[in-house]
């Protein structure tokens, strides 16, 4: 090729090229459009390697040419590269706009059952306080659950726990083996394996022979705590189990303590606090009563203590028990506790 | 228990509203439920009808004069029973009263009645909302005084308590009092018991005997001859219908009288019938029996305490007399009895026959043998006053069982160390001599203190330092946080991983469910998880036969929880529990190992425009487990199963560091029908959590260091007999020291593939540690996996050719 031929060939290809670039709108073009002239079997770069076959001097002109013509057509396509962004991102909007209101692609979302939740800010709010969280057999002897509690056979007390027999005797042929009523069997059990300080908390399903209804169940969780050790008072009482209260229920909460009975504890306490829905004027969830059971309570009975061994001349201590059902409808404002157990996905869904 | 506040006022005088009087009661102990009101009858008076004419215009009225106390007004009266010189219930207009025919209060209105002007209203029973009757008006005693207010006359309130099972006492009007006394500040008084006595000395008559002392440690009798039976009066029927008792003859109303308000029960026997005025309490011979009360023939045993005459039971010892030794309407001579029985033998005959009555409820708590006689003086006075007779002289008081009460010390050191404040002792004093306990002076600050006859829940000083804080209050001790030293920190470790898990789980995307731990045996065979049934722990008195066994398995409550959702039209449910599963030993307790199941059943996706994701099946639930278990930690390998609960061919076994630690599959499809769940698999795992904990690796996990080298990634893709397990593939491919992992990312069996072989694509991940890899040292090492699999795993390359990436 002559060297006018070629610095025709690079002039027509760069023409042919700019011309071109001029319509082009998409990133896609301006690529083709790269390979078609700039690329390595591109116009422009094949009459670059056509230089070769010049003489030394018309090399040099007509690849000054060249250089020229590539210099231009890649500005020329930076510069279209630029013009095409911008009326991408100018046309955004329009262009590439989606329906916003459609639902989002769905995400499997886990969810603890509400009593997890309650039994696990409960165990929280005593763990803070020092507690530790002790577990103990839901199938019990007579003995932990009722005997060593100062409730012996023939108690009157029992009629307080109903309770659900296992079908199988014992040794002297007893049916002793039950489905425990309460936590409060780790009193005795926790006391008899460590001597003081005991500071527990006993989360746990118990259950008892009784008719459900909206707010009974045979099946239930409890919360036991015992405190033991020299010095502890009912004052001691008081205050973990204020300090508890308004964790759970609010700073603001009033509590309020009252003599109650229970056969392991004296004296025995039973605590409310006042009623956060109608601040303690009365109202449909107290019953009209401005207060709110919560728990009851008291200090261990010397003759618990004397049961495990310890020495209530020397040792004293406090104990509560709690429903985290009564706690979590009072919180969620459940309404029927029949709800937990029966499994209901519409239900457990909401939590 | 009912307890008037005019009958309480007998004995204590109360100066505090009764609201206030209830609130106190209810903070130290006693709850009043509800304070029932008497009365409220605004704008009524008693009245005394002066004069009855006939009504001009009709012939059932009549026309009355009745003197209110402010002027006579005239009333037209339809009432049978009104006649001069009644003293009546006499309401003026304005007066709200009970409608006789609709039962609804309703205001009365001055009316023209048959043309005659009626300026009020004589009141029937009903009217005022004091009983049904509306038959005739309500006639009050002759001394009724005329002009008073109904309400101050004759309206009164009453406490609905909720008295605690260790106090017998509350079941007394008298023991509500000294408890009303105390937390008022004021003293109760007893009902003064005197009655004549005539004739021979009561043992002329009658002779009893204690045969069994620890059953009856005392027995006490009055004899009265001569009564008449018949209603009682007024105020004696009002008081019992108030305390919701129901009034029966005057002499059993005096012994349910003195019952309410001393605690004591009294069995009142026709003396006539009891042979040779004889009475021996002794235990029942076997196979006596006797006809009680309520004309049940009872078969006795050495077990049972009765009331015997010379020759039979008479009476079942402080629970029920028998059929005819009480009282009728021929009885002329009464014998009063009013003994101490065991509490836990009359809770036992109580509960055997199913007779658990008001006498049961005060005599199982334990009633103090110094109860019995002023509750009998009381009675035989009461009876003497509304029956009439003579008392024979004296009473029998047989009281083998005496034992005198004993003082206890109250210190004030024990108060402050058990309640962590101390009262002065002349307020200790204070509150424990209105309670009607006796307290000595010793020492500079404490006390020696006799319980009363009434209280047989004080034994031990703590029950001193109870009463002393409940009457004082609550709210009088501090609130103080505990400073004493932290027990040692134990670890939890079975909850903590239990917890741990729980977390996974969710995270993983499932709903937590709790289900009842008790199940029936049709769910539990159902699930085939009943065996022969002797291994499982049954509930002896089940709520129902839905609940009579205790679980072995988590299974039947998530396919029944799976079901009823299904039921509730759920699409897709995926759910887990962590609970404890109940393992019958053949000796002791049964072991309650935590267990974690789960399953997921039903489309991947919620419905919606983003299209179908497919079904739940096999592959998810293992991918919760493996999820899980990396997270905790764990190595598993899972080996295909065999577990009848599962898919023959869809089961494998979950195992870690050697141990079997649960089951992952679909459900067979016999017991998913069975559970009625059709419409697709169910993806089912279980593990038991004790087992994971105990394989897990102790100690810290090791920590990778993180590469700082590229790794090279090649796929490959082989052919291999469809029954070499990917896993197998997968080991000998990770097992080369440059491959730092190998991903399936592509499985196939199909037309594609040549029969009995399945396709296999992996992208393997070539990396070292100290280097970056060349290329040659990768396809190297790349063509010793292809040759190593080719020899362990019949595997043949694919296409021959590999990809870089």
């Amino acid at each position: 090729m002559t060297s006018q031929n070629l610095a025709r060939t690079i002039e027509q290809a760069r023409e042919a090229a700019l011309e071109e670039l001029r319509g082009l709108t998409g990133e896609e073009g301006l690529e083709e459009w790269r390979v078609r002239y700039l690329g390595r079997r591109g116009r422009l770069t094949a009459a670059l390697r056509s230089l070769g076959t010049l003489a030394q001097e018309e090399r040099r002109v007509v690849g000054a040419q060249a250089n020229q013509a590539k210099a231009l057509l890649e500005e020329s396509l930076a510069q279209a590269r630029r013009r095409v962004r911008e009326s991408r991102i100018a046309g955004l909007a329009q262009e590439e706009r989606i329906d916003v209101t459609r639902p989002g692609r769905p995400v499997a979302m886990g969810r603890f059952h509400p009593l997890t939740r309650i039994l696990r800010e409960i165990c929280d709010a005593f763990e803070s306080m020092g507690f530790q969280v002790v577990e103990g057999p839901e199938v019990e002897w007579d003995r932990y659950n009722f005997e060593m509690l100062n409730i012996p056979r023939d108690h009157p007390a029992r009629d307080m726990w109903n309770t659900l027999w296992i079908d199988q005797e014992d040794d002297e042929g007893r049916q002793s083996m039950l489905l425990r009523t309460h936590t409060s069997p780790m009193q005795a059990r926790t006391m008899e394996r460590v001597k003081p300080p005991v500071r527990v908390i006993v989360p746990g399903k118990c259950y008892r022979y009784e008719a459900t209804d909206a707010t009974h169940e045979w099946h239930f969780y409890q919360v036991e705590g015992l405190a033991v050790d020299e010095g502890i008072t009912l004052a001691n009482l008081k205050g973990t189990l204020y300090e508890f209260a308004r964790r759970l229920f609010g700073a603001e909460r009033k509590v309020r303590f009252r003599c109650d009975y229970f056969p392991f504890v004296e004296p025995g306490v039973e605590m409310a606090i006042d009623c956060f829905a109608c601040e303690g004027a009365g109202c449909r969830i107290c019953r009209e009563a401005g207060w709110i059971e919560i728990l009851g309570a008291g200090m261990v009975h010397p003759k618990v203590l004397e049961g495990v061994g310890y020495d209530p001349a020397v040792h004293t201590g406090f104990a509560f028990g709690m429903g985290p059902e009564r706690i979590a409808m009072l919180k969620y404002g459940i309404e029927d506790i029949r709800l937990f157990y029966s499994n209901d996905l519409r239900f457990l869904r909401q939590f | 228990m009912r307890v008037p506040i005019s009958w309480l006022k007998e004995f204590v005088d109360i100066e505090v509203p009764v609201e206030e009087l209830a609130h106190r009661l209810t903070m130290a102990g006693l709850e009043v439920g509800e304070v029932i009101t008497t009365g409220g009858w605004e704008n009524c008076f008693v009245g005394h009808v002066e004069r009855v004419e006939p009504h001009p215009n009709a012939q059932r009225l009549t026309l009355c004069a009745v003197a209110t106390g402010a002027g006579v007004q005239q009333v037209v009266c339809g009432a049978p029973n009104v006649a001069a010189g009644q003293k009546i219930a006499f309401a003026r207009v304005g007066a709200t009263l009970i409608d006789g025919r609709t039962g609804r209060p309703s205001r009365l209105k001055a009316a023209k009645i048959r043309g005659v002007v009626s300026e009020g209203m004589i009141c029937s029973e009903k009217e005022l909302g004091l009983g049904e009757d509306h038959d005739g008006i309500l006639t009050l005693p002759q001394d009724a005084p005329v002009g008073t207010p109904l309400d101050d006359y004759m309206g009164d309130q009453a406490l609905d308590l909720e008295p605690t099972p260790n106090r017998a006492d509350w079941l007394s009007v008298l023991g509500v009092a000294y408890e009303a006394a105390a937390l008022t500040g004021a003293r109760a008084r007893e009902p003064e018991a005197l009655y004549p006595e005539e004739g021979l000395p009561i043992s002329a008559h009658i002779s009893v005997s204690i045969q069994d002392p620890d059953l009856c440690p005392r027995y006490t009798a009055s004899l009265i001859k001569g009564i008449a039976v018949g209603p009682s009066p007024r105020w004696l029927r009002e008081r019992l219908e108030r305390c919701g008792v129901r009034p029966i003859n005057n002499v059993v109303d005096v012994t349910n009288y003195v019952m309410l308000e001393y605690g004591q029960p009294l069995h009142a026997f026709d003396y006539e019938t009891l042979l040779k005025g004889r009475i021996l309490v002794r235990r029942a011979y076997t196979g006596e029996t006797m006809e009680t009360l309520d004309g049940v023939v009872r078969a006795l045993d050495s077990s049972h305490l009765v009331i015997a005459d010379d020759r039979d039971a008479r009476a079942l010892g402080g629970i029920v007399g028998g059929m005819d030794s009480g009282i009728s309407e021929g009885t002329t001579d009464v014998l009063l009895e009013s003994a101490s029985f065991n509490p836990a033998n009359n809770r036992q005959t109580a509960q055997a026959f199913r007779l658990r009555t008001e006498a049961t409820a005060r005599f199982e708590k334990g009633l103090r043998p110094g109860l019995t006689a002023p509750a009998l003086r009381r009675a035989t006075q009461l009876i003497h006053q509304v029956a009439g007779g003579t008392v024979a002289k004296g009473i029998v008081d047989v009281y083998p069982g005496r034992r005198e009460p004993e003082a206890i010390l109250l210190t004030s050191a024990r108060m402050k160390k058990v309640l962590g404040v101390g009262y002065p002792r002349e307020q200790v004093e204070e509150v424990l001599d209105a309670l009607g306990f006796r307290s000595q002076r010793e020492g500079d600050s404490d006390l020696r203190v006799t319980p009363p006859y009434w209280r047989s829940d004080v034994t031990i000083e703590d029950d001193l330092v109870e009463e002393a804080a409940r009457i004082i209050g609550y709210d009088a001790i501090p609130t103080q946080m505990m400073a004493t030293p932290l027990p040692a920190l134990e670890r939890q470790e079975m909850r903590d991983f239990r917890e741990e898990a729980r977390d996974l789980l969710v995270r993983s995307g499932l709903q937590e469910v709790i289900s009842y731990s008790a199940v029936s045996l049709d769910a539990l065979r159902e699930a085939g998880a009943a065996g022969d049934g002797a291994g499982l722990l049954k509930v002896a008195n089940p709520m129902s036969r839905e609940y009579q066994y205790m679980r072995p398995t988590l299974r039947a409550s998530l396919l029944q929880t799976l079901a009823s959702n299904l039921a509730r039209q759920t699409e897709s449910v995926g759910i887990f529990e962590i609970g404890r599963v109940y393992l019958k030993r053949p000796k002791g307790l049964p072991e309650e190992p935590e267990t974690a199941a789960g399953l997921l059943y039903g489309p991947r996706a919620k419905e919606g425009w983003l299209g179908d994701a497919g079904h739940y099946d096999f592959y998810d639930a293992k991918g919760v487990v493996e999820a899980a278990l990396e997270q905790m930690g764990a190595a598993a390998s899972f080996q295909p199963g065999a577990d009848d609960f599962f898919h023959p061919g869809k089961t494998a076994s979950i195992t870690v560091n050697g141990a079997a630690v649960g089951v992952v599959g679909e459900v067979h499809p016999v017991v998913q029908e069975r559970f009625q769940i059709d419409g697709g698999p169910v993806a089912f795992f279980e593990m038991r959590l004790d087992r994971l904990l105990a394989a897990l690796p102790q100690g810290k996990r090791p920590l990778k260091s993180l590469a700082r080298y590229p790794s090279s990634i090649r796929d490959i893709s082989i052919l291999v007999d469809s029954d070499v397990p990917a896993a197998k593939v997968q080991a000998v491919i990770e097992g080369r020291p440059l491959v730092e992992r190998a991903v399936l990312f592509d499985a196939y069996e199909g037309k594609e593939a040549p029969p009995g072989r399945v396709s296999l694509a992996y992208r393997i991940y070539f990396q070292a540690a100290n280097r970056t890899l060349s290329s040659e040292e990768v396809n190297r090492d790349l063509a010793k996996v292809v040759r190593l699999l080719e020899r362990e795993a019949g595997a043949s390359l694919r296409g021959g050719e590999t990809t870089a990436g």
